[in-house]
């Protein structure tokens, strides 16, 4: 199935083949490019599709909870659902979106040809894809895993979780986790080494530096998980008793194994977006990124303190009070360089022209609402809050918050903002600005509600509820909310495909913009450049269009 | 779940955070108005800014010139960047002083401190509670799904503690109205505590994701007076009751399997892997607070009957009994009050 719709793509993006080119041979291009260009679009289709996946998961799971006690799913289903739901929009919507909008760009922004290495990148992809459908294969043991998407020991040693399903979903993890890894290494070499003559780390486009830390957190957090999957892996088949408490094993060292890498995970999805931001807001105020060293300072320290802070998913295992205390401390931090970050944006807007094309409604959807999902972050890291509010509604209506409200609306900026680049072609603003409605309005009556309902008492991860907690207008006002986004996305869907061939022409450099990507025909040559450019500032597109007021006399 | 009977609707069993009727929740509920109306002065000023640029500098037609630019202010920048620190401290500090106050030591046990020692053991997907001491002297029944307690008097507090424990995977112990929440972990005990002068029913449920039935696991604790909590208290600690009337189904009880998980004190059944029927009847559910506990016993006949049928996935399996055996077994139970 998969390799079909992989093929998708190709029509829409490489151009009708010619008469002379047989669809075959179109096929054998996709599948052996080494075309970061290539690459990254594949990354982003096979998100999209995966990202269609946990879509319809989700909404089934809205559907059951309309009512208390409704028996539409099985509970065992259910816990599937919620499974996979989170195992794909982390693991295969999430990192491979990021990943292939920065594998395309990245090249492109620093005035390279290709990625260091480009048969790695390939391997990158292929291992995500091939993981993603190896989760998925699950299925042929009868059912998915019914683990949780964060699989804590001892629910996954075979005594619990008994048919294969959980071995496929560690396997699939691991295979596609060393894809991640490719990418990074990738990411680090390229940008390390191949950036344009004149182009100094401190003059890198702000993305690219967003790209760099999320390379680096996916170093540090990624092998981890593996470590701990493979152990996983062990219990189960091997008989070994890491995480069985039964023979000696901690079910508790799990925990710290998987929130090491899962915490540093959740800014290795909002990283690339803060750049992505970073990029759209200066060019549609007309003015240059507001503290550019003070936000790339921010960056790295946000990488840095959110290796610190991983037992804040733990404030209710019974740690001592100084530990606790650690954890509020370093939680808290994250929130001086991220506070820093807003304003900076917001300075970046004061004063500037501002035009409010489809990418800067998306980033200003995404300042508006990351906001918020940043506040109730506080309320989690304040460890007695986090007490009544941790593993309820409260924190899925946050952490959906952070992750649609700042990296899905980021991301659909940076696709508004690139698309005209990939493919010589604006999307729609009518059906964008559509889009753009029914997802904001969607999305606040689906997940504001939860975070109520958290407040009166519902936990998470539960596939029917009593009648009589007082739960049920809410679930319905978030089921709501819910089926109201499904427009949105498919309107999105179609907004990429009619645009390919009916949006308005681009041409190289459609909004005006300082960053090198822009100075290349849309779509870009397989090549990129024909002669590398040499780079005096951060914006050398700026200093092309104004010579008598160039950026590097004030840098 | 066809023709059993449901819990009532009843509104009041709202097990909401901000309802607290024990000190740690209460405790919380300050700081979270705290900490709420600090978010809402940076959401406010925040999303302010951001809609002021937006009416101000925003421009419909189109224009070849370019604003200002300016590339960043150092002064600006550490200004931003103290504001956040200054917010930083005071939710540490306040933090700090609710996490010393929402958490406590257990107490040894000794002669009228009033105090409840319960040791509570999950289990795939109901809760065993074994009483350990009250007031200094030991007990030890054990019962299941329903925590009784007894109230608080003004000056005479009577604090419950709990030390939780796990049978298999991962649960948590949430009732809202008391506490905050606390794992229970294979291999280790964890503690909590809370005490409340309002007697009454709280209710809330396994906050872990531990399996199947996870959504089922279902928690009530009871309030008692400190008179009428003493009176179960002695209730419980008397083996099971033992009617001529009904021996017939206490013979069949023990013939089949269900002695293998469960245990009644007093007749030889000492399965210990299911709940403790020993005073069945004075329970007011069944299944881990899904169904009610009819004195008729229609529900506990369906519950017997298959098991599957009302929680699909629990331990318990249907053992395909005759009516008759069904009903004589039905008819003990029921004397087991």
């Amino acid at each position: 199935m998969a390799i079909v719709e992989e093929e998708r793509p190709e029509p829409a993006v490489l151009g009708a083949p010619t008469a002379s080119e047989p669809w075959t041979s179109v096929v054998h291009e996709w599948l052996t490019t080494v075309d970061h260009k290539k690459i990254g679009i594949m990354y982003v289709v096979m998100a999209i599709l995966f990202l269609v996946i946990g879509g319809c998961e989700a909404e089934l799971m809205r559907l059951q909870l309309l009512v208390p006690r409704n028996t539409l799913v099985r509970a065992d289903f259910f816990n599937q659902l919620f499974t996979l739901h989170g195992t794909t929009m982390v693991f295969f919507m999430g990192m491979p979106i990021l990943i292939g909008m920065g594998n395309y760009l990245v090249p492109l922004m620093i005035g390279a040809r290709d990625k260091a290495f480009p048969r790695l990148n390939a391997l990158g992809f292929w291992s995500n894809l091939f993981g993603g459908l190896l989760v998925y294969f699950s299925f042929v043991t009868g059912g998915a895993p019914a683990i949780g998407w964060f699989g804590y020991a001892p629910l996954t040693e075979s005594t619990f979780a008994r048919s294969a399903a959980t071995d496929f979903w560690a396997l699939g993890l691991i295979v596609s986790g060393i894809g991640t890894v490719a990418a990074a290494v990738n990411f680090i070499a390229t940008i390390a080494g191949m950036r344009a003559p004149g182009m100094s780390l401190r003059k890198i486009p702000f993305f690219t530096w967003t790209m760099l830390w999320t390379a680096v957190q996916i170093l540090v957090a990624l092998p981890p998980l593996t470590a701990a999957l493979v152990m996983i892996l062990f219990d189960r088949n091997l008989g070994t008793h890491f995480f069985d408490p039964q023979n000696g094993g901690s079910a508790i060292l799990y925990q710290h194994i998987f929130w090491f890498f899962g915490h540093p995970e959740v800014y290795i999805l909002i990283l690339p977006v803060f750049g992505m931001i970073s990029e759209i807001i200066p060019v549609f105020s007309r003015k240059v990124l507001f503290g550019y060293e003070a936000m790339a300072a921010a960056t790295a320290a946000i990488a840095f303190i959110s290796l610190g802070v991983w037992a804040h998913h733990m404030f209710t295992v019974g740690m001592t009070r100084f530990q606790t205390m650690f954890f509020v401390i370093s939680s808290l931090l994250v929130s001086i360089p991220t506070g820093l970050k807003f304003f900076n944006w917001l300075a970046t807007m004061y004063g500037g022209r501002i035009r409010m094309q489809s990418p800067m409604l998306f980033a200003c959807g995404f300042l508006a609402m990351f906001l918020i999902g940043g506040l109730t972050g506080i309320m989690l890291a304040a460890a007695p809050m986090d007490f009544q509010l941790n593993n309820g509604y409260f924190v899925i209506g946050h952490f959906h918050w952070v992750l649609i409200g700042g990296t899905v609306f980021g991301v659909f900026a940076g696709i508004h903002y690139w698309y005209p680049k990939v493919t010589g072609r604006k999307l729609s603003e009518r059906l964008a600005r559509w889009q753009f409605w029914l997802l904001l309005v969607g999305f606040i009556l689906a997940f504001g509600p939860m975070h109520i309902s958290g407040m009166l008492g519902m936990p998470r991860r539960i596939f029917s509820y009593e009648p009589d907690r007082g739960w049920a207008i809410w679930n319905q006002l978030s089921t709501l909310g819910a089926v109201i986004q499904v427009p949105s996305f498919l309107i999105f869907v179609i907004n990429l495909i009619w645009s390919y061939g009916h949006g308005t022409p681009a041409g190289p450099d459609p909004w005006d913009a300082w960053t090198l990507e822009w100075t290349t025909p849309s779509p870009p040559p397989e090549y990129n450049f024909e002669e590398i450019p040499t780079v005096h500032s951060r914006r050398p597109l700026w200093d092309l269009k104004h010579p008598d007021d160039p950026d590097w006399q004030y840098e | 779940m066809n023709g059993l009977l449901l819990l009532a609707d009843d509104v009041a069993a709202v097990p909401s955070i901000f309802r607290p009727v024990s000190p740690p929740a209460e405790s919380i509920r300050y700081l979270s108005i705290l900490v709420f109306a600090i978010a809402a002065v940076i959401f406010l000023i925040v999303e302010g800014i951001l809609i002021y640029c937006l009416m101000r500098f925003r421009h419909r037609e189109a224009s070849e010139k370019e604003p200002p630019q300016i590339y960043g202010s150092r002064p600006i920048e550490i200004a931003w960047t103290a504001a956040p620190i200054l917010i930083v401290v005071i939710l540490v500090l306040v933090n700090a002083r609710t996490l010393w106050d929402v958490t406590r030591d257990p107490p040894k046990p000794k002669l009228g401190d009033n105090t409840l020692l319960v040791t509570v053991v999950g289990r795939q997907w109901w809760w065993e509670y074994r009483y350990s001491s009250y007031n200094g002297k030991p007990l030890s029944f054990v019962t299941a799904n329903e925590l009784h307690i007894p109230v608080s008097n003004e000056g005479v507090p009577r604090p419950v503690f709990l030390a939780l424990q796990s049978a298999d995977v991962y649960h948590s112990f949430w009732v809202p109205q008391l506490a905050g929440k606390t794992a229970l972990i294979p291999g280790r005990t964890n503690i909590m505590w809370f005490q409340t002068q309002t007697t009454g029913l709280y209710v809330g449920q396994c906050a872990e994701y531990c399996g199947t039935q996870h959504a089922n696991m279902l928690q009530r604790v009871v309030a008692d007076t400190p008179s009428d909590f003493e009176k179960w208290l002695v209730g419980q600690g008397k083996p099971a009751a033992d009617d001529p009337a009904v021996a017939v189904g206490r013979k069949e009880f023990l013939s089949q399997s269900c002695v293998n998980c469960h245990r009644i004190r007093g007749i030889g059944a000492t399965g210990s892997y299911a709940p403790d029927l020993t005073h069945l009847m004075s329970r007011q559910t069944l299944a881990s607070g899904m169904i009610p506990n009819d004195p008729e016993g229609k529900n506990l006949r369906a519950w017997i009957a298959d098991p599957q049928e009302i929680k699909p996935g629990c331990l318990m399996p249907s053992f395909h009994l005759s009516n008759d055996q069904l009903a004589s077994i039905v008819n003990y139970l029921r004397t087991l009050q």
